[in-house]
């Protein structure tokens, strides 16, 4: 197939995505679970990439995440918040220091460039180390910076630990659909272009990469500062999912859940980051909480079903994925049309063979 | 004298955690000695010791129940490394460690549900439940016994490792996991050994830990594994004495740290302290430099 | 095959997406917005406890001349103010008229804007915050307040241990917490005490350093609104350390697991609380005695059979939940939103009656308990008001 006519086709699965969207949007009602699934699916699947970015397309082992993400929230929620509310949301500051706030759009871009700035601050130290040394690093970094922003001597800007509220949000689902899709492409087109080979070549083997004179310094910080810009919009979409946010949520344990999203997708494989979010955030917040409530079926007692059996459950699934399809959904693989095509060519060949 | 007596209670609690910070941070210190893993799990397991101990104390005596959670912990961190881990044993880094987060995972939802959310109380255990007079603080028996325990059991360990053939074989399989296979030892046995040791260490610590703060919740061991791990790294990884050293430099910064008023900082400045040690001396206090191989 | 296992998974996505809730006839879905896990998971098991044990005493409800059969939706909002959205969602797609819930202010807060867009009324049982329910029509409570309860424990430790120097221990980004700590800060300042601050980060477990400086700084009361995990561990320390100034702390500390923590040893705890058993007998031995049949009731109401406060709340707010259904005429979310502010009951812990700007409830008195580490019971002190 060329590749014209197979560009063709993605952009028409991408309108028919959107498509779907409204539709969706239109039948259910505006609160339906499906709806919330797929907006935040949306949120995590761009923080997912950006993940991936850095860890499977890099080698970077970077456990930072919830840090950005959580410095991207918090600089989107404290920009746009109305001037008029500041009073009732900075109830124990006074209402705060800030006293303007900013379109929507000029949030997002801050918090990214805010997440991304201190990503280039922290990396000057962090990026020198390797491997392990390196995601602990960052780890304990993202808990800094939590702590950081829930000291009460900063509350003028950051409300101290207190709840930040009454922002700005979204009401449709297309609104993260569409952010997301423009910045996963921004990072795709990074991917195929010169630093992108050049990320992967220092993920491949960094000693072999330096003699092929890739400057390693400059790559790695570029891509942990590209990770944590999107990671930082990637907050600040989720603030506006969530209404309302706290730095306490960003734990590290949030770190944990898009790491597995990533693996589960495929170390180095965007769309298949993208299916683990929705595939993940899906089954956790949606599908499996039927295991929480006690059922009978037909006078039997279904015995073991009680309120935190869908998270054992949904962890024993987690660890089959990752002692049994250590690759993951996609390996390093991209959904693509051309790929489709070849799996149902493959599939007929097969079935002619058995015949 | 009023100095000593403001500032006496800080340095207890902070001796006190330090040592049961070292015994958790041991068995982070062997197992990255040996698999070079960042065990994610073991402060779940040292968690999952609490809470066997909280439900046997319901149905048997302490006699017996103390023994049990030692025999089930230790149980517990072997079926995890056979698990989780030794199927992985040839795949990249980064999937081991996956897979420990996962383990984790997935032990602090069993934990959830087992105990249905609600905190569990720790039992009493007499002698070290018991309140002590030191000087002008009062504080549990515990306080005093922590540190005094920790010593002993860290130099049987240290006999262990530099005296018996096990031993031998654990220092080998450190300083050359390939070699070490290479020249007949049984490298699964020994890191079976590790996992132990870890295990038991982290049980003994539970007991202590959590005769001090007596509510398990699911997540309970998450933050002093953390710490225990960076103690780890501050001590250098890989070493028994540097590990013990950093647990007790942690446990008493921590608390001085709360002591001046900068309670929002306390667990922030661990890792502050971590950074600050990888950064200037990334071997860690006691470590051995290790080069790079092409 | 790992191929055809992704194609089939996308293929439930899609599927799942288009799946909708069918509602039986005759049957009126009441949603219990509770933590069962978490930092306020016993809090929100014994809230949720009242809610059942007041279906199973009212299980049908007659609307507008039809009888309804009352079904309970629960789901755990496991104390996450990040959780809580799915989980009202979910919630709100199961079809419910009404929510009643949550312990804890935050993820009440957090979830409040969902039953906002699905135009589904909240009723907050024990929720004090005043943040839950300013400036918005669909959440109501039938507590009080933090402002109230903050000045009424400032007044009491003013009144009856003549304090002038307060330590206040609250919880890094808890609403409830904070909040309190910060209403009693105020009015205790106001009364020309001086108060020492101090913040715990969550999952804190050492909590020997924090009365360290309470004793230091020589304080007459130590004032720590937290939830009951840490409340356990704060009672054990101070015992330890003997300290003998005594423990004050809000609502959410009128627990039995309070009073497990405090039998046999030397503190004083002293509380705020909505309820105070014995004030309706009634009440009393119907819950205990439906509490002491089931295990798992058992199990959720900490072991034992005592009656805390928000079992109470939460048995008072699934009745005014009724009349507010009764008046509203139909099983309609916004009909039942409209008519909650005119909705009055009379329950066990008091007369229920909604002001009409923000929806919260008219209440001027709190009960002040003590913990009695003999018997391991609550002792009633006094009825306090704000003075």
């Amino acid at each position: 197939m060329s590749k014209k006519k197979s560009m063709t086709i993605s952009a028409i699965l991408f309108l028919a995505l959107i498509v779907i969207i409204v539709v969706l949007e239109r039948m259910l009602p505006p609160t339906h679970i499906a709806l919330a699934v797929l907006k935040k699916g949306c949120i995590y699947s761009l923080v997912a990439v950006s993940m991936n970015l850095l860890n499977g397309f890099t080698g970077l082992f970077s456990l930072g995440q919830a840090g950005f993400m959580l410095i991207g929230a918090y600089a989107y929620a404290v920009l746009t918040i109305p001037v008029a509310d500041r009073a009732s949301v900075y109830m124990y500051f006074d209402g705060g220091i800030i006293q303007f706030s900013v379109p929507v759009f000029v949030g997002l871009l801050a918090s990214g460039l805010l997440a991304a700035l201190c990503a280039w601050l922290i990396g000057l130290p962090v990026l020198r180390l390797k491997s392990d040394y390196l995601a602990i690093a960052t780890l304990g970094f993202a808990e800094i910076i939590r702590a950081f922003f829930q000291w009460d001597k900063l509350g003028v800007v950051t409300n101290g630990s207190n709840m930040l509220r009454k922002y700005p949000t979204f009401s449709t689902t297309l609104f993260p659909f569409l952010v997301s899709a423009a910045c996963i492409g921004v990072m795709v087109l990074m991917i195929n272009s010169s630093y992108g080979r050049a990320f992967k070549a220092i993920r491949d083997d960094e000693i072999a990469a330096e003699a092929m004179g890739i400057n390693l310094a400059k790559h790695k910080r570029m891509a942990f500062c590209v990770s944590s810009f999107f990671a930082g919009v990637g907050g600040g979409l989720l603030a506006m999912y969530q209404t309302s946010i706290q730095a306490m949520t960003f734990k590290s344990s949030m770190t944990y859940e898009i790491l597995l999203i990533v693996v589960i997708g495929g170390l180095g494989s965007v769309t298949g980051s993208c299916l683990a979010s929705f595939l993940f955030i899906a089954s956790s917040e949606w599908w499996l909480r039927f295991l929480d409530t006690e059922m009978t079926i037909g006078g039997f007692k279904v015995p073991l079903l009680r309120s935190g059996f869908r998270k054992v459950v949904f962890s024993v699934i987690i660890m089959v994925i990752v002692l049994f399809a250590r690759r993951g959904i996609m390996g390093d693989r991209e959904f693509s049309v051309d790929g489709i095509c070849r799996f149902f060519k493959n599939l007929g060949k097969k079935k002619e063979v058995k015949q | 004298m009023d100095f000593i007596s403001k500032n006496l209670p800080y340095l207890l609690a902070g001796i006190s955690v330090g040592g049961q910070y070292a015994l958790i941070a041991i068995g982070y210190t062997m197992v990255y000695g040996i698999l070079r893993l960042i065990n994610f799990a073991h402060g779940d397991i040292f968690m999952v010791a609490a809470l066997v101990t909280v439900y046997a104390t319901t149905s048997m005596p302490l006699y017996l129940s103390i023994p049990l959670t030692l025999v089930v912990t230790v149980a517990l961190g072997l079926l995890v490394e056979r698990a989780a881990y030794k199927p992985l044993r040839n795949a990249p880094r980064m999937s081991v460690m996956i897979s420990a987060i996962g383990v984790s995972y997935l032990l602090q939802n069993l934990a959830l549900y087992v105990t249905g959310g609600l905190a569990q109380t720790y039992p009493a255990i007499p002698f070290i439940s018991g309140t002590v007079q030191i000087g002008p603080a009062t504080t549990k028996m515990v306080t005093l016994v922590t540190p005094v325990l920790t010593i002993v059991l860290v130099f049987a360990l240290m006999q262990l490792i530099n005296h018996t053939k096990i031993g031998m074989a654990m220092r080998a399989a450190a300083n050359d996991f390939e070699t070490s296979r290479l020249m007949g030892i049984k490298v699964d046995n020994v890191i079976s050994m590790t996992f132990l040791i870890g295990s038991f260490l982290a049980a003994v610590g539970s007991l202590l830990y959590f005769t001090n703060y007596a509510s398990v919740v699911p997540t309970s061991g998450a933050m002093p594994g953390l710490k225990a791990f960076v103690a780890a790294v501050f001590g250098g990884i890989g070493s028994i004495p540097g590990a013990v050293i950093g647990a007790f430099i942690i446990g008493i910064c921590e608390n001085i740290i709360k002591g001046l008023g900068w309670t929002t900082f306390s667990d922030a400045f661990t890792f502050a302290l971590l950074i600050v040690i990888l950064i200037v001396k990334p071997t860690g206090l006691f470590g051995e430099g290790a080069t790079d191989k092409v | 095959m790992k191929k055809l296992v992704a194609l089939a998974m996308c293929a439930a996505l899609c599927l799942g997406g288009v799946m909708t809730v069918s509602a039986e006839e005759n049957v009126v879905k009441i949603g219990v917005f509770e933590p069962a896990s978490g930092d306020n998971g016993a809090g929100g098991k014994q809230e949720t406890l009242g809610i059942q044990y007041a279906n199973s005493v009212a299980p049908t409800v007659e609307i507008g001349g039809t009888e309804y059969q009352v079904v309970l939706e629960t789901v755990d909002n496991e104390s996450s103010a990040e959780k809580a959205p799915s989980a009202a969602a979910d919630l709100v797609s199961r079809g419910v008229s009404v929510v009643l819930g949550t312990y804890g202010s935050g993820a009440a807060i957090a979830a409040s804007d969902t039953f906002a867009q699905a135009g589904v009324p909240a009723i907050g049982v024990t929720c004090t915050n005043p943040q839950v329910t300013e400036g918005n029509t669909h959440y109501f409570r039938i507590c009080f307040l933090d402002p109230f309860q903050g000045t009424v424990l400032a007044n009491f430790a003013k009144d009856n241990f003549e304090a002038s120097k307060a330590y206040v221990l609250t919880k890094l980004g808890d609403d409830y917490s904070a909040g309190l700590g910060h209403y009693f800060t105020e009015a205790f300042e106001g009364l020309g005490g001086e108060v020492i601050s101090d913040t715990f980060p969550e999952g804190n477990a050492d909590f020997t350093s924090y009365i360290t400086t309470a004793v230091n700084e020589g304080v007459d009361v130590i004032f720590a609104p937290t939830s009951t995990e840490a409340a356990q561990l704060i009672i054990d320390t101070a015992a330890s350390q003997g300290v003998s100034v005594p423990l004050l702390a809000g609502d959410t500390w009128d627990s039995n697991v309070i009073l497990n923590a405090a039998e046999g040893k030397d503190v004083q705890v002293y509380v705020t609380t909505f309820y105070q058993e014995g004030g309706n007998e009634e009440f009393d031995a119907g819950i205990k005695e439906w509490i002491n049949a089931d295990s798992t009731n058992l199990a959720n109401n900490g072991g034992d059979d005592t009656v805390a406060a928000v079992t109470a709340m939460g048995y008072d707010a699934y009745f005014t939940a009724l009349e507010a259904l009764k008046n509203a005429g139909s099983t309609d979310p916004a009909a039942v939103n409209e008519a909650l502010w005119d909705t009055t009951y009379t329950g066990v812990t008091g007369e229920i009656a909604f002001e009409s700007e923000n929806g919260d409830a008219i209440r001027d008195t709190a009960y002040v308990k003590v913990a009695n580490t003999e018997t391991g019971a609550w002792d009633f002190v006094a009825e306090q008001g704000v003075n």
